[in-house]
């Protein structure tokens, strides 16, 4: 760049800046920055004329105190306590609370009305899809018989009779579900109008296509969903032929009527209030037991079945307004006047009963309010917050919802507890201690989960899931219920044990859906669950209960149960399950079946990885007949299967894969559509695992197909073929003459076209492809053809191309790269960086990686790029310049290797100029910027000179921003540590007082990069006038500041020797304020931990400031002052200083007895640290003493230190054993005498 | 609550490792056991502490070792009689 240029620019940005001033017409107008000062106020401490006053010279407040002590009036104000200072004018400021709501919290955040929906939510159903929701259709199915219970001693089938539904009846009822589901699929047809094959085979009818004939049959014919639904009702009663009279009795009214349409979403009545008129159920509170049916399905939740119907005080009907709701008690008594007026409250005549609506009424929907309501804050109980929130023998909890009400309702109806049989007692108490682990606080929580846990044996496998698994099935639960739900299962299920078998499918009912829940943890949980459900039922068990869910008319019942088994096959081990797996993937009955033995088989590789390889042979021969299966998606399934088998064992197991090669390639010859992209993946996947020669034939094999589908509109096959391209090429078999002669152009042809750059997905797969194949083929083969896409007119695909170039350069270099290629892509790349409508990240990295690629072959062109990135820089937007500043950042090196050491300074000097930048995020990249020229041309030759850049850093300092503050210290830190001598002392003095705030920055690194930069100013103007400042600190009320101050002065002192600063911190102890007092053995605690040995010639000198400090009042002053005796201790450990050690154990051990977790931690550590510098012989005769005490509080803490010492130095300790020789305890081999 | 039974699982981790190691409730014959025990394994385990005693009771070393060894057997007598 020429300095004509260059001047062009200055001159520029002189203009605007003098318009900017103009306009703004702001006080003072400073030509050598060529900024006006930011704000409209008059700076105190500037000179506002500045022709008169020169800026450049000294403050006038040099030698002032700049900064006000702020713990002048320590004995006025309390520690801590509320500013009681008396004031002649009142204060009216906001609190910090007053401050911080508008910054957070309720008012800002909480109330947006649709914060509660859609992925954020914290209710689960809110964020679920349309097929994770139809978790909510799946029934809690009846208890199961255990016919392993036989060991109990009862004879096993007789037994099993009696206490649940047989295997022989699930999958009877799984039959006629089948064959109804069938039957409505037929008259849905005829309905349409279409030809039925009623040949019985559902083999015809897909999946997807069932669903949707599902929902418009739902949506558009009533007539026939209510037949299907009528159909269902019958199968639901015949399937259990023993309870048939009951059951139809029970049900004999809703028979006919819509009502029954749905199992799942009906409110449970109570068993004597069955409705007669029954409500449809649009409008109807989803509850969460499914089944309605008596003796059926899972009894009602206990507390809906409740007689009478609990007390629901929360919700109320359609037809109620909350005017009509009646008052409960407690509003009565705040109402009338009460009994110490003389007024008496009467008991209710004997058989009166209160005429309430029963539950399933009041649990319905509340009815909108209508009309407008005036908001009063007095009226909770029309606020939609539960009226309490305390239930009678639990205490306060954390929230109470109001469909909590549905399962816990019961705890609150006030029942005399002495009139109870046992069960019911026993249910109560699992519902208490289930709210309290549902609704309470941690530590509620804690205690309710350690009872269920120890008395799950008690309780009973029956009641306890009797009551949470339909809580687990409430449509609002939330995140963390649902969490702490599933805590219990998993807790209770160590403790039931075999108990559980009748109970695993509604377990597996409510559990399975996490399985394929979006939330990592929640899929983790699932897992742990169902693998600890298998160990604790055994494999009969689970086989036998998921069997009839394999192949379910429901799709998702039956790609959930799929993981489920791939989480048992890993639990129990994949040759167990095996055996079961290879006969379902055979099955000639039912396709489903099929499919779903083969999705087990896809899950296990997933879920197991690398694990699966000793079992590699037997997974792959049990599906590899079903590649040739005579339903696509069952092959689809398989080839899926396969390559994830092939990925999890990856790069081993080809052996085992060698039966199924020939049938995947011709059948990928014969596929056509989805099926080939399934085969293509297969084979993508086994190719890596091949040796070199086969790699290659196999390749060759397939690559006409990969070509063929090239040209594929198919998103889907795209997204497969470059997959399976890209594997290919990182194969060792396959080589870059092969490439580059057979797929190299159809690639390029194909996928490097404007389009692929606009779906992000695509985008992502070419580029990743694309470098791939460079790997092999070489940077500029790859380079050549995408270079000219750098000046297309597509932004996107502009991009697209920066970012294959960046990764290509990046990984392999820019060697290969010929001198008229590296003319076109830097051209191209200047190109594509000043085009750019959105400053990109990948620019700026394309740009970087590409120049520091090429190094010193940049020189030619870095004029260039300089003056690009000089006209950027004076952009008006402000992104526009951060990008900019980024870029010298990232190729400062590269000038610096290209000599081009006076560009560097020119753009020092504009950097310079802008250092009056107004956007934090630009200014914080201007000073990166700075930096990394100071980094590389060094102090002594920086543009502008040090002595001109520090002033300017120093205000910064102040700046807020926490990308400002880190590049600014970084830089101000840098300058210190190499160059103290270009400043004078003031300016550093005043840049220690910037950087007292920085202690306290919530960026751990700016506190260390300030920490370290008190210590190199420290020895750039000598300690005293630093220390002053971080002492004077010490009073400053954050605890975060004081604590850095104390690090820093133990800094200071570590560079500057410790005597420098000894003297005046112990002379700070005397100020008498705790505060104070505190920060000093802080600082000396920080101090002695870097000093180290060097503390042996001040031990003596601050015994007596510890004496005073271990028998202080207060207990974190003992405590910090432990942990100074600690450092010393450690520091001085063989240099003769073992009478002060001593000394200070004295003083230390009455402190054994403290309680605090801190404190104790403290105490036991310094004396710790004493024995190791005393040694045990003399620590160990404190401890003796306390061993055997009578009092056990004595013994704990003497305990605790005699085995923290026997596990540092046992062997140190044999000596030292106390003689008891009174109780024969004689060593006489201690006492051998040479 | 949670404390103490964080103590206690630490604790009995600790005694798994070590088995010298005690607690409020260690009875002294145990801890005389544990003494005895670490005193003949420390003498055993340090050839020079061991050659120095051979040679104070002009025995071989290997002797004097399995002298101690055996020692180490019910140091301190057999287990007092339970008292419940």
């Amino acid at each position: 760049m020429s300095d004509a240029d260059f001047e062009t620019i200055r001159k520029l940005q002189a203009e605007r800046n003098a318009a900017a001033t103009a306009k703004k017409g702001s006080r003072t107008f400073d030509p050598s920055n060529q900024r006006n000062d930011a704000g409209t106020k008059q700076k105190l401490t500037d000179s506002f004329d500045t022709d008169l006053y020169d800026r450049n010279e000294a403050d006038k407040f040099a030698g002032y105190n700049t900064s006000i002590p702020a713990g002048n009036n320590e004995d006025e104000d309390m520690e801590d306590g509320p500013d009681n200072t008396r004031r002649l004018v009142g204060q009216y400021t906001a609190s910090r609370e007053l401050i911080d709501e508008f910054a957070r919290g309720d008012g800002v955040e909480e109330d947006d009305v649709l914060a509660g929906r859609g992925e954020r939510s914290n209710r689960i159903a809110d964020r679920e899809t349309d097929y994770q929701k139809r978790r909510l259709d799946r029934a809690l199915t009846p208890t199961r018989a255990d016919p392993f219970a036989a060991s109990n001693g009862k004879p096993g089938a007789a037994a099993a009779a009696e206490e649940g539904v047989t295997y022989r009846e699930v999958m009877e009822a799984r039959e006629l579900e089948r064959e109804e589901e069938r039957v409505r699929r037929a008259i849905q047809a005829k309905l349409e109008g279409r030809d039925e094959e009623e040949d019985g085979n559902v083999a015809k009818a897909t999946l997807a296509d069932g669903h949707k004939e599902k929902e418009n049959g739902d949506a558009g014919s009533t007539e026939v969903a209510t037949a299907g639904r009528k159909r269902k009702k019958r199968w639901d009663v015949s399937s259990t032929p023993a309870e048939e009279e009951t059951a139809t009795t029970a049900t004999e009214s809703g028979e006919s009527a819509k009502p029954k349409r749905s199992r799942w979403d009906q409110t449970p009545a109570p068993p004597g209030l069955e409705a007669p008129k029954k409500r449809s159920r649009w409008d109807q509170a989803p509850s969460a037991t499914p089944m309605v049916s008596q003796g059926l399905a899972t009894p009602a939740h206990p507390s809906q079945a409740a007689p009478g119907g609990a007390v629901v005080p929360t919700g109320f009907g359609p037809g109620m307004s909350a005017r009509n709701m009646p008052l409960s008690d407690e509003e009565l008594d705040a109402m009338l006047p009460g009994e110490d007026q003389g007024y008496k409250v009467l008991e209710p005549p004997p058989g009166y009963a209160p005429l309430r609506a029963p539950a399933h009424k009041l649990m319905a929907t509340p009815a909108p309010q209508t009309g407008f309501m005036m908001q009063d804050p007095d009226a909770v109980r029309l606020s939609g917050k539960p009226v309490r929130n305390e239930i009678p023998g639990i205490g306060d909890l954390q929230f109470f919802k109001p469909e909590d009400m549905a399962y816990f309702g019961k705890l609150t109806d006030g029942a005399d507890e002495n009139n109870l049989s046992v069960d019911e007692l026993k249910e109560r108490k699992i519902m208490r201690l289930l709210l309290k682990v549902k609704n309470g606080t941690p530590p509620m929580r804690k205690t309710a989960l350690r009872q269920l846990t120890d008395n799950a044996r008690q309780f009973g496998a029956g009641p306890l899931f009797d009551q949470i698994l339909p809580l687990l099935m409430e449509k609002t639960l939330e995140d963390q219920e649902r969490h702490l739900l599933v805590k219990v299962i998993d807790r209770i299920l160590y403790k039931l044990d075999d108990l559980v078998r009748p109970y695993v499918h509604k377990i597996l009912v409510v559990i399975e859906p996490l399985l394929i829940d979006q939330d990592y943890y929640a899929r983790v949980e699932g897992r742990e669950i169902i693998s600890n459900l298998s160990k604790a039922a055994g494999l009969a068990t689970m086989i036998s209960t998921m069997r009839p869910d394999i192949d379910h008319v429901d799709e998702y019942v039956r790609n959930t149960t799929a993981r489920a088994f791939a989480v048992v096959a890993s639990a129990l081990g994949i040759p167990a399950l095996l055996p079961f797996l290879r006969a379902v993937c055979r099955s000639k009955k039912s396709w489903q079946a099929r499919h779903t033995g083969v999705k087990i088989l896809q899950q296990i590789p997933i879920l197991m990885g690398c694990a699966v390889l000793p079992h590699l042979k037997g997974l792959v021969d049990c599906i590899a007949p079903n590649l040739n299966d005579e339903q696509t998606k069952v092959r689809t399934v398989t080839s899926l299967a396969i390559a994830a088998l092939a990925e999890a064992s990856n790069p081993y197991g080809i052996e085992s894969f060698d039966d199924i090669l020939n049938p995947l390639w011709t059948g990928a010859r014969k596929q056509r559509g989805k099926g080939l992209a399934g085969f293509l993946k297969a084979v993508g996947y086994i190719i890596p695992l091949m040796d070199e020669e086969y790699a290659n034939y196999y390749t060759s094999q397939i690559m006409e197909i990969l070509l063929r589908e090239f040209s594929s509109p198919d998103e889907e096959m795209k997204k497969v073929v470059l997959k399976v391209v890209s594997q290919c090429a990182a194969t060792d078999g396959v080589t870059a003459g092969y490439l580059k002669e057979h797929v190299l152009d159809d690639f390029f042809k194909n996928f490097w076209v404007r389009r692929m750059a606009l779906d992000k997905r695509n985008y992502r797969q070419v580029v990743e492809t694309t470098v791939d194949i460079g790997q092999k083929v070489g940077v500029s083969e790859i380079l050549e053809r995408i270079v000219v896409n750098l000046k297309d007119e597509s932004e996107a695909y502009r991009k697209m191309t920066v970012e294959t170039v960046e990764k290509i350069v990046a990984s392999l270099g820019a060697a290969d790269i010929g001198e008229r290629l590296e003319e076109r892509l830097i051209d191209g790349i200047l190109h594509a960086f000043q085009e750019q409508s959105v400053e990109d990240i990948i620019m700026l990295n394309g740009f970087g990686s590409v120049v520091n690629a090429l190094g010193t072959r940049c020189k030619p062109y870095l004029p260039q790029i300089v003056s690009t990135i000089l006209w950027r820089l004076n952009n008006k937007s402000a992104t526009v310049r951060q990008q900019a500043a980024d870029l010298i950042s990232r190729i400062a090196m590269v000038m610096k290797q290209c000599g081009e050491d006076a560009l560097m300074g020119k753009l020092g000097v504009v950097l310079y100029e802008y250092l009056g930048e107004e956007y934090p995020e630009v200014l914080g990249s201007i000073l990166g910027a700075l930096r990394s020229i100071v980094t590389v041309v060094g102090i002594s030759q920086m543009q502008p000179p040090i002595k001109d850049l520090l002033p300017r850093l120093t205000p910064i300092l102040r700046n807020r921003h926490e990308k400002v503050q880190e590049n600014t210290i970084d830089l101000v830190g840098r300058i210190a540590d190499r160059g103290p001598e270009s400043v004078n002392a003031r300016e550093w003095m005043r840049i220690c007082f910037e950087l007292l705030d920085m202690l306290k920055a919530h960026k751990k690194g700016i506190r260390r990069a300030a920490n370290n930069t008190f210590g190199f100013i420290a020895k750039a103007i000598g300690p005293q006038d630093v220390l002053a400042t971080l002492l004077n600190n010490l009073r400053v009320q954050e605890r975060q500041s004081r604590v850095n101050t104390a690090v820093a002065i133990g800094i200071v002192a570590e560079t500057c020797a410790p005597f420098t600063v000894l003297p005046a911190l112990m002379n700070e102890y005397r100020v008498p304020e705790l505060n104070v007092q505190n920060g000093v053995l802080k600082s000396l605690s920080f101090l002695f931990e870097y000093i180290g040995e060097m503390a042996k010639d001040y031990v003596y000198a601050v015994t007596p400031l510890l004496e005073d400090a271990l028998i202080d009042r207060d207990q974190v002053h003992r405590q910090t002052a432990a942990s100074v005796v600690k450092h010393i201790a450690l520091g001085v450990v063989g240099l003769g200083c073992e009478d002060a050690m001593v000394h200070l154990l004295n003083l230390l051990y009455p402190n054994l007895f403290e309680t605090s977790p801190h404190v104790i931690d403290r105490i036991i550590e310094a004396i710790e640290a004493i024995r190791v510098a005393a040694g045990p012989g003399i620590v160990m005769n404190y401890v003796w003493a306390g061993l055997f005490h009578p009092a056990r509080k004595v013994r704990q803490p003497y305990w605790r230190l005699y085995n923290d010492a026997y596990v540092h130095c046992a062997d140190a300790m044999v000596p030292y054993y106390p003689n008891l020789e009174e109780e024969k305890l004689d060593r006489p081999e201690l006492a051998i005498m040479l | 609550m949670a404390d103490k039974l964080r103590t206690q699982q630490e604790l009995e981790r600790l005694q798994a490792k070590y088995i010298g190691t005690g607690h409020p409730d260690t009875t002294s014959w145990e801890w005389k056991t544990n003494i005895y025990r670490d005193t003949y394994s420390s003498l055993v385990g340090h050839p020079h502490m061991l050659s120095y005693i051979s040679l104070a009771e002009n025995e071989p070393t290997h002797i004097v070792r399995t002298r101690l060894i055996r020692k180490m057997l019910q140091p301190s007598g057999p287990p007092p009689a339970r008292e419940d």
